[in-house]
């Protein structure tokens, strides 16, 4: 059995027919060819594959591909505007945020939310909001500054 | 000679990243993101025992299954060798170590959770899972044994019937043991301490993924895969697996998602998918389930050691003995047999001018997932054991921790004016300054006050404590001929090559591939620097055995001493074969010639000529010097003439709740010298990223087996591995005691957080339990809240 699904993933709209059991993740790594969503585990830990469903941060894992039919989707790989890379991407290389990079795109869709619901979060608050992402490169050190970084920066572009 | 030490200021500053505009936008390529034409995907049959024998294995149902295209069993392999070991250590008595066979499927009998029965190959990842579902394998389960103390014991089930009590080997180092029990015995206080140095998952976030493909019309194949070192997996896989000849493989290791280490070694996966390739005629991927990440790649550490640390009237060490049992696991991984042995004796003269050292190890199979290095690779249990004897020395012996080190440092060397430093445990440190890193970190974190506060705290019941580690590391690994006579099957050289291009771009091929370390960016410093050119201007090619000539990898600190130092070998040559074509060119001898700042300068004249016109020049010859061959390509293999020895002092400072003995840890300081800094960014990074992973081991992470061999925190949500939230902002300082035997005065920067943090959190805790009167001399890490609880409420 297979059915049909309509989703839109950042800003374009795609309809194919899909096996019931396929993951999320894996229409968009596979079927999409979408491959800066990662999986790092098979028990919704690692935060990887952090992509954003409606708006709200998601572990693109737990969800299955016909869950997703009629959603709107955002993936690391919608986050340029207009040739422009997002605060979040910019703080990320700007404070060395990633080493080897593998969890990075879950990390910043994470962060996004954090900051559009809390524009100034505190070092306690976005440790907390990150604790669903693993990395084992950085400590987590320099993606507290990545994520203070953009904050920052999101808050000179607001009173501009 | 060049002056290639006009630079134009590129190295010691903190680039950002080159190789970050892909990773963020997610546009990296790491080996899952691949999918070749007429893909098929790879499931296994795996054992669900950690001791049995395999009575039947039944494929009739599996292969009816939709989308199935092959399966094979260990018998289809009978005939294909296993995957080897890189290290040869010999027993005491100079027998050759136990090497059972470690095969890509098994035949017969299983000898750890996990171990492959069957593999199927399917056209689709969901239909290989079903299949390998439908396969049917009869067990007889066996008993087994998973504690490396236990198993050496008589009547212990054995791993490999031709290892007699599942010993790999026994080896010893450092002075006669006579000499040390005698210098033990004349010491005025002996500090005795017995532990765990527990066992570690690696966990890289990108699990092992190999797509093998196979072209008939060529004979060739390709295999890429998430390696640390894509040439040596070529090496291993075509002379001693498949015995395929090596120019007709191509190996590549895409971007690799961390590694650690785990991505070192030859896995039976990359040869069985190679192997499997040919036999379909269609590429064969397979990736890791985090859950066969857990049971299959390398673990770490898993040492139990005794050690013994005498010092005299003036607290002086007098003498060390250490007896060590080596958990190595079920098989011999790629590295595993040097791990315990020659990355770990031989730095148990640590920091200080201990007279007499003696180290017993004996390794040991067990049913458990093989061991082999993991960041630090040995020298973070060597570390431990020292750091954790002076600290509980100090503790017993009622004397400062810092002082007591001090007293005991090794003075200052630079190895240029003073001579390198001879250790009693083989290795030669090429330069320190270790009093420095000590001093500099109990100026960082106050130490007077940090203690008034301590004391304070006492008063007012609360446990607050000072952990210090003073660690060395031999790294840049290593002179061929040194390890080859330790029993390396390998020469540990690194390869880097210079292609100048005719517009004078540089393309850079390098030996050493990057999992995270940042080479694209740290290497392109160095040529841009050298030759005088913007950094835009400079490529580093990594990763692909098609296109980089040979290259030994990256893992023991080596890619920025040994890797970078090749680079810097031909940058030498070009900048000498560029002064032959300038001097033509200007109509003087190359002798009058001098480069610097990226132009060919006639010394004490203002005729130069820019290195993109020399550039050009060796590829457009009209007018050239005869006798001199066009183009302005050089290579180098560069040998080390030592390892380099970075050092540091950490220290920890943590709080314990009394009422949940919760640990706290309030600071981290870390001071480490690695000689000279590249890009100042990158180094903190590693810093912050290995003083996280020693923080992991000493409060949160361990593999537990039961007595059945299962392992039971086999997942991310059973292993404690650090989340944002355990761990605080690491304070960093460097001190810079350069490198004397390398062009860059590089020591490499990637294994010291790791190495250094582990020791210092556990002192800390030890030393806030003193400090309210719970004589506590160790727990058993990971230091959880029950542990530390316990060991506060049983010491009264």
């Amino acid at each position: 059995m297979s059915m049909k699904i309509n989703v839109t993933v950042n800003g374009r709209e795609y309809s194919h027919v899909v096996e019931p059991r396929l993951l999320l993740v894996h229409y968009l790594r596979d079927v999409l060819r979408l491959t800066g969503t990662h999986i790092g585990c098979d028990t919704s830990s690692c935060g990887s594959c952090t992509i954003l469903v409606n708006g709200k941060t998601t572990k693109s894992c737990t969800l299955l591909a016909v869950q997703a039919d009629d959603c709107e989707v955002v993936t690391i790989e919608g986050l340029e505007k207009d040739g422009e890379i997002h605060a979040l991407q910019e703080g990320f290389k700007e404070m060395h945020g990633l080493q080897c990079g593998f969890c990075t795109p879950g990390m910043i869709m994470t962060a996004k939310e954090l900051l559009e619901h809390n524009p100034h979060p505190s070092e306690e608050q976005i440790r907390y909001a990150l604790e669903g992402n693993f990395c084992r490169c950085t400590g987590y050190h320099n993606i507290l500054k990545s994520v203070q970084y953009a904050a920052e920066k999101m808050k000179k572009e607001v009173v501009v | 000679m060049s002056n290639s030490n006009e630079t134009n200021g590129m190295i010691g500053r903190s680039v950002k990243r080159v190789e970050d505009k892909r990773f963020i936008t997610g546009r990296g390529r790491f080996t899952d993101d691949i999918i070749l034409p007429y893909q098929t995907y790879a499931s296994f049959v795996r054992s669900p025992f950690a001791h049995a024998n395999i009575l039947n294995v039944d494929i009739s149902a599996a292969k009816d299954m939709p989308g199935v295209i092959a399966i094979y069993t260990g018998k289809d392999l009978a005939d294909v060798n296993g995957v080897p070991c890189g290290w040869q250590v010999n027993f005491k008595n100079g027998d050759t170590m136990k090497e059972p066979k470690h095969p890509l499927l098994v035949a017969d009998k299983v000898r750890h959770v996990g171990d492959a029965v069957a593999v199927v190959i399917a056209e689709s990842r969901e239909q290989a899972v079903d299949a390998a579902d439908m396969v049917v394998v009869e067990y007889e389960e066996l008993p087994c044994v998973i504690n490396a103390a236990k198993a050496v014991q008589p009547g212990a089930p054995l791993v490999h019937d031709d290892a007699p009590n599942n010993i790999c080997y026994d080896w010893a180092l450092g002075n006669p043991v006579s000499e040390v029990d005698e210098a033990m015995s004349s010491s005025a206080h002996i500090t005795t301490l017995e532990f765990v140095n527990q066992r570690l998952v690696p966990n890289a976030i990108e699990p092992r993924c190999y797509n093998s493909s196979y072209d008939q019309g060529t004979d060739k194949y390709t295999l890429y895969t998430s390696t640390q070192n894509p040439h040596l997996i070529r090496l291993l896989m075509c002379a001693f697996v498949l015995g395929i000849p090596e120019q007709k493989v191509r190996v590549v290791g895409p971007d690799v998602g961390g590694g650690f280490g785990s991505k070192i070694f030859h896995y039976t996966e990359e040869a069985l998918l190679t192997w499997c390739t040919k036999k379909i005629g269609r590429p064969v991927k397979w990736t890791a389930t985090r859950s066969e990440s857990f049971h299959l790649d390398a673990h770490g550490r898993d040492h139990l050691t005794k050690a013994e640390m005498g010092f005299d009237n003036e607290r002086k060490i007098t003498a060390l003995r250490v007896k060590t049992f080596a958990n190595l696991g079920s098989y011999l991984s790629t590295f595993s047999t040097c791990v315990p042995t020659y990355l770990h004796g031989t730095l148990l003269q640590g920091l200080y001018t201990t007279p007499k050292i003696h180290i017993d190890v004996t390794a040991v199979f067990t049913h458990t997932t093989v061991v082999d290095a993991y960041r630090g690779a040995g020298r973070p249990e060597a570390t431990y054991l020292l750091e954790r004897l002076m600290d509980l020395a100090a503790l017993e012996m009622n004397v400062d921790p810092a002082e007591l080190r001090l007293k005991n440092f090794i003075p200052p060397f630079d190895g240029v004016n003073q001579p390198g430093y001879q250790t009693q445990v083989a290795l030669q440190y090429d330069s320190g300054n270790y009093h420095g890193v000590l001093e500099k970190g109990l100026q960082i974190l106050g130490y007077a006050d940090v203690r008034k506060a301590q004391k304070e705290a006492a008063q007012n019941g609360k446990l607050l404590g000072v952990g210090f580690s003073t660690y060395i590391e031999a790294c840049g690994i290593a002179p061929s001929a040194v390890v080859g006579s330790l029993g390396a099957r390998a020469g540990l050289f690194e390869v880097g090559q210079v292609r100048v291009q005719p517009t004078g771009k540089v393309s850079v091929y390098t030996g050493s591939h990057s999992h995270g370390q940042g080479h694209e960016t740290t290497f392109a410093q160095v040529v841009a620097d050298k030759l005088g050119i913007s950094m835009d201007d400079v490529e580093i090619h990594h990763g692909d055995t098609e296109s980089v000539a040979f290259g030994m990898g990256t893992y023991g600190s080596r890619s920025i001493a040994v890797g970078g130092s090749a680079i810097v070998k031909s940058i030498e040559k070009i900048i000498e074969k560029g002064k032959k074509i300038a001097a033509h060119k200007l109509e003087a001898n190359a002798d009058d010639i001098e480069f610097a700042s990226g132009k060919f300068t006639v010394k004490g004249t203002d005729k130069s000529v820019a290195f993109g016109d020399v550039a050009l020049t060796a590829y457009v010859p009209h007018v050239y010097p005869k006798d001199l061959e066009p183009g302005l390509d050089f290579i180098s293999f560069y040998d080390p003439a030592n390892f380099t020895y970075p050092f540091g002092c950490h220290i920890a400072v943590v709080e314990i709740d009394k009422e949940t003995g919760q640990v706290v840890l309030k600071r981290f300081i870390a001071v480490d010298d690695v000689g000279n800094i590249i890009n100042p960014m990158i180094v903190d990074g590693q810093i912050h990223g290995g003083v996280v992973q020693g923080i992991g081991q000493a409060l949160f992470e361990g593999a537990e087996y039961d007595d059945n061999g299962q392992l039971i925190n086999g997942s991310y949500m059973d292993y404690c591995m650090p989340r944002a939230e355990d761990v605080p902002m690491i304070e960093t300082a460097t001190q810079v005691t350069p490198c004397p035997h390398n062009p860059l005065g590089v020591k490499g920067a990637g294994e010291a957080g790791c190495i250094g943090a582990t020791p210092a959190v556990v002192n800390a805790v030890i030393n806030a339990l003193w400090s309210g009167g719970h004589k506590v001399k160790d727990i058993l890490m990971p230091l959880t809240a029950e542990r530390v609880w316990r060991a506060m409420t049983s010491d009264s």
